[in-house]
C-alpha cells in the first residue's frame, strides 16, 4: 500500500474522497475544472495542510511525516514553474538532491544521478543553459529530471502535458509508463484517452469526490462521462485491443 | 565558484586598504602611525571608521537585496521593499521632532516596531506567505512615508533640514565601539545566511518548488525576514536610507555569476561592501571640499553600470 485515503477533505475543493493506491503503476486523475484534481494532489504531496479526515503514506500520516524524509519518498511537479531568476538547467535538476544533501555541495554521486536524470529525460543537451530560456517542452522535461534525482517511490504530476505537443505528450507518457513499472506514478490529466492508454489505475473526480475508481476501460463508461463531463461520449474498441474514446462536438 | 569568491575578497580588501588614503586633505602614512597631528586625526579618527561603516553597510544592504529578491521572487525587491527602513525613518524624524539626541536609537526602535507588526499580520495561522509579507511591506512604507511628510510639517526650519539630511542618507565617522557592534551583528547574521544557501535557491524558485524538497518553507520565510530586517534596521539606523545598493549589486552579481546563492551570498558580502566603499571615496572627492551625499552616488555610479549591463547581456536578463 502506497497512499490510502478516508474521508479526505481540504477547505472548499476536497470532500470525503476515500480511496487507496497500489505501490507501483500509472494512476491517472481525471475530472472537470474544479473538481479537486490539483487539491488532492497537492494534500497527497504533503502541500496543503490542514486536511480533514485521513492521508496516509506508507501507513503514516501525510501531515506527520519529516518533511525531508517525505522528500526522499515523494516528488511532486506542479502544472508550470516560474523562474525570475538565472538558473541554469543542471542546478535545477540538482535541486532535487536537496532532500539528500549532507553538506553545502553536492556530492560525485549526487552529479551521477543528475546526469543519469537528464538522460533519461532527453535534457542533456541542454544542461549549461538557462532555464528561463527553454520552451513549455523543454521545461517539463527538466522539471521531470529533477523529480527523478530524487530518487522516489511516488511521483505525483499535475498535468503534465498541458503545455506538450502532440508527440511530447506521448513520448512523455510513454516515459511514465516506464517508469511506472517500479514505482508509482499518479499523474492528472484532462485526455481521457490518454488515461486509457497508459493508466492501469484512474480516479474520476466531481465537486471533490471520488465518483470512479478501478481499470480506466471499466471505469471510463458513455455514462460515466456524461453524468460527470455533461459530454455526450462513446467508447469504441481500438486498434491495439484498447478502447478508444470519442466525443460528440 | 571559489575563484568568484577569493577575486570579491581580493577587491574589498583593495578597497578597504586604499579608500582611506584618499581625501580632500592629503596625509602621509608615516606621518599618521607616527601619531602626529593632524594626519593622524584624520587617518584613525574620521577616514577608517567612514570606510569601515561603508563596507559594513554595503554588505549588509547587498546580502539583504538578494535574500529579499529570493524569497519575494521578484527581481526588483530591495532591502527597503518591506517597510524596516521606514520604520527605522519614523524613529529618526521623530527623535529629531521632539529633540531627542539619540536618532539611532529612535529609529532602531521604529525598526523593530515595524519589524513586529509585519511579522504579526503575514503570520496566518502558522503560516507565511511572502505574498502578504510584501503586502504588508508596501503598506507600511506608505504609512511611514505620510507619518514623515506630516511631521516634516510640524517641524520649525533647523529640524526640516536635520530631517532633510537624514533622509538622504549618508555616511559619517562613528565611535570604534559601534562599529564593532555593528560588525558584531551584521557578520554573524550574513554567515547564518550565507549557511542556508541551498534553501534559498530552492526558495527563489517557489514556495511549493523547496516544501517538495523537504524546506520548512514557513520557517524560511520568517527567518530571512527577520535576517534581511535586522540587518537593514541596524544599517539604517546608522547612515539613513541609501539606496541602489541593495538592487544593484545583486544583479550585477547574478547576470556574471548565475543564480546561485552558494556563491551569490558570499560575493555580495564582499563587493557590496566594496562598491559603497569606492562610492564613498568619490562622494568625498569628487567636489572636495564639498561632499557628495552617497546615495546620489551610489545612484548616479551604480544606474549608467547597470543600464550598460543590461544592454550588453539583455537577452539572458529579460528572457
Amino acid at each position: 500500500m502506497s497512499f490510502a485515503a478516508k474521508q479526505l477533505g481540504f477547505a472548499y475543493g476536497l470532500h470525503d474522497a476515500t480511496f487507496e493506491l497500489p505501490k507501483t503503476g500509472l494512476v491517472t486523475i481525471a475530472g472537470p475544472n474544479g473538481a479537486g484534481k490539483s487539491t488532492l494532489l497537492g494534500v497527497m504531496a504533503g502541500l496543503r495542510a490542514p486536511y480533514r479526515g485521513s492521508c496516509t503514506f506508507a501507513g503514516r500520516e501525510v501531515r506527520q511525516w519529516a518533511k525531508r524524509d517525505f522528500a526522499r519518498r515523494v516528488a511532486f511537479l506542479p502544472q508550470a514553474v516560474r523562474v525570475e531568476f538565472p538558473f541554469t538547467v543542471e542546478e535545477v535538476v540538482l535541486m532535487g538532491r536537496t532532500p539528500y544533501a549532507r553538506g553545502w555541495f553536492e556530492s560525485p554521486e549526487d552529479r551521477g544521478l543528475a546526469e543519469q536524470a537528464m538522460a533519461t529525460t532527453d535534457t542533456l543537451a541542454f544542461r549549461a543553459r538557462d532555464f528561463r530560456s527553454l520552451s513549455g517542452g523543454e521545461r517539463q522535461r527538466v522539471i521531470l529530471a529533477s523529480a527523478l534525482v530524487q530518487e522516489p517511490e511516488v511521483l505525483l504530476l499535475d498535468e503534465p502535458a498541458t503545455f506538450l505537443d502532440l508527440r511530447h505528450q506521448l513520448a512523455l507518457y510513454r516515459l511514465l509508463a516506464t517508469i511506472a513499472r517500479a514505482k508509482l506514478v499518479v499523474a492528472v490529466t484532462h485526455d481521457l484517452n490518454l488515461a486509457l492508454q497508459f493508466s492501469h489505475h484512474v480516479l474520476v473526480m466531481e465537486d471533490g469526490t471520488i465518483r470512479g475508481a478501478g481499470a480506466p476501460s471499466e471505469v471510463l463508461t458513455a455514462d460515466l462521462i456524461a453524468s460527470v463531463f455533461g459530454v455526450h461520449a462513446s467508447v469504441e474498441p481500438g486498434s491495439n485491443g484498447i478502447p478508444w474514446m470519442r466525443y460528440d462536438a | 565558484m571559489t575563484r568568484s569568491v577569493a577575486w570579491s575578497a581580493i577587491a574589498m580588501i583593495v578597497v578597504a586598504l586604499t579608500a582611506p588614503l584618499i581625501g580632500s586633505t592629503h596625509i602621509e602614512l608615516g606621518r599618521a602611525f607616527a601619531g602626529v597631528s593632524p594626519d593622524r586625526e584624520i587617518l584613525f579618527y574620521a577616514r577608517v571608521p567612514r570606510v569601515l561603516l561603508a563596507l559594513l553597510g554595503g554588505a549588509a544592504l547587498s546580502v539583504t537585496g538578494v535574500l529579499f529578491q529570493c524569497m519575494l521572487r521578484d527581481p526588483l525587491a530591495e532591502p527597503y521593499t518591506l517597510g524596516v527602513s521606514s520604520g527605522a525613518s519614523v524613529g529618526a524624524v521623530l527623535a529629531i521632532c521632539l529633540g531627542f539626541r539619540a536618532t539611532g536609537l529612535a529609529s532602531l526602535a521604529g525598526a523593530a516596531a515595524v519589524l513586529l507588526i509585519v511579522l504579526g499580520m503575514a503570520v496566518e495561522g502558522r503560516r507565511l506567505s511572502s505574498f502578504t509579507l510584501l503586502l504588508t511591506g508596501v503598506t507600511m512604507n506608505s504609512m511611514a512615508f505620510a507619518v514623515i511628510l506630516f511631521l516634516h510639517n510640524l517641524a520649525s526650519f533647523s529640524q526640516s533640514f536635520a530631517i532633510s539630511r537624514w533622509l538622504m542618507g549618508g555616511l559619517d565617522a562613528v565611535e570604534y565601539s559601534t562599529l564593532a557592534w555593528l560588525a558584531a551583528a551584521v557578520i554573524p547574521v550574513c554567515v547564518v545566511v550565507s549557511a542556508r544557501a541551498p534553501q534559498w535557491n530552492l526558495l527563489a524558485i517557489g514556495d511549493d518548488w523547496a516544501a517538495s524538497r523537504g524546506v520548512s518553507t514557513t520557517a524560511l520565510t520568517a527567518f530571512g525576514y527577520v535576517a534581511g530586517s535586522i540587518l537593514t534596521g541596524l544599517v539604517t539606523a546608522l547612515t539613513g536610507p541609501i539606496g541602489f545598493v541593495g538592487l544593484i549589486v545583486p544583479h550585477a552579481l547574478r547576470l556574471r555569476l548565475g543564480a546561485d546563492h552558494r556563491v551569490l551570498l558570499p560575493c555580495s558580502f564582499l563587493l557590496g561592501a566594496a562598491f559603497l566603499g569606492v562610492c564613498d571615496t568619490l562622494s568625498r572627492i569628487v567636489i572636495a571640499p564639498t561632499e557628495i551625499p552617497v546615495g546620489v552616488l551610489t545612484a548616479l555610479c551604480g544606474g549608467p553600470f547597470f543600464l550598460w549591463l543590461l544592454k550588453s547581456k539583455r537577452r539572458s536578463l529579460w528572457l
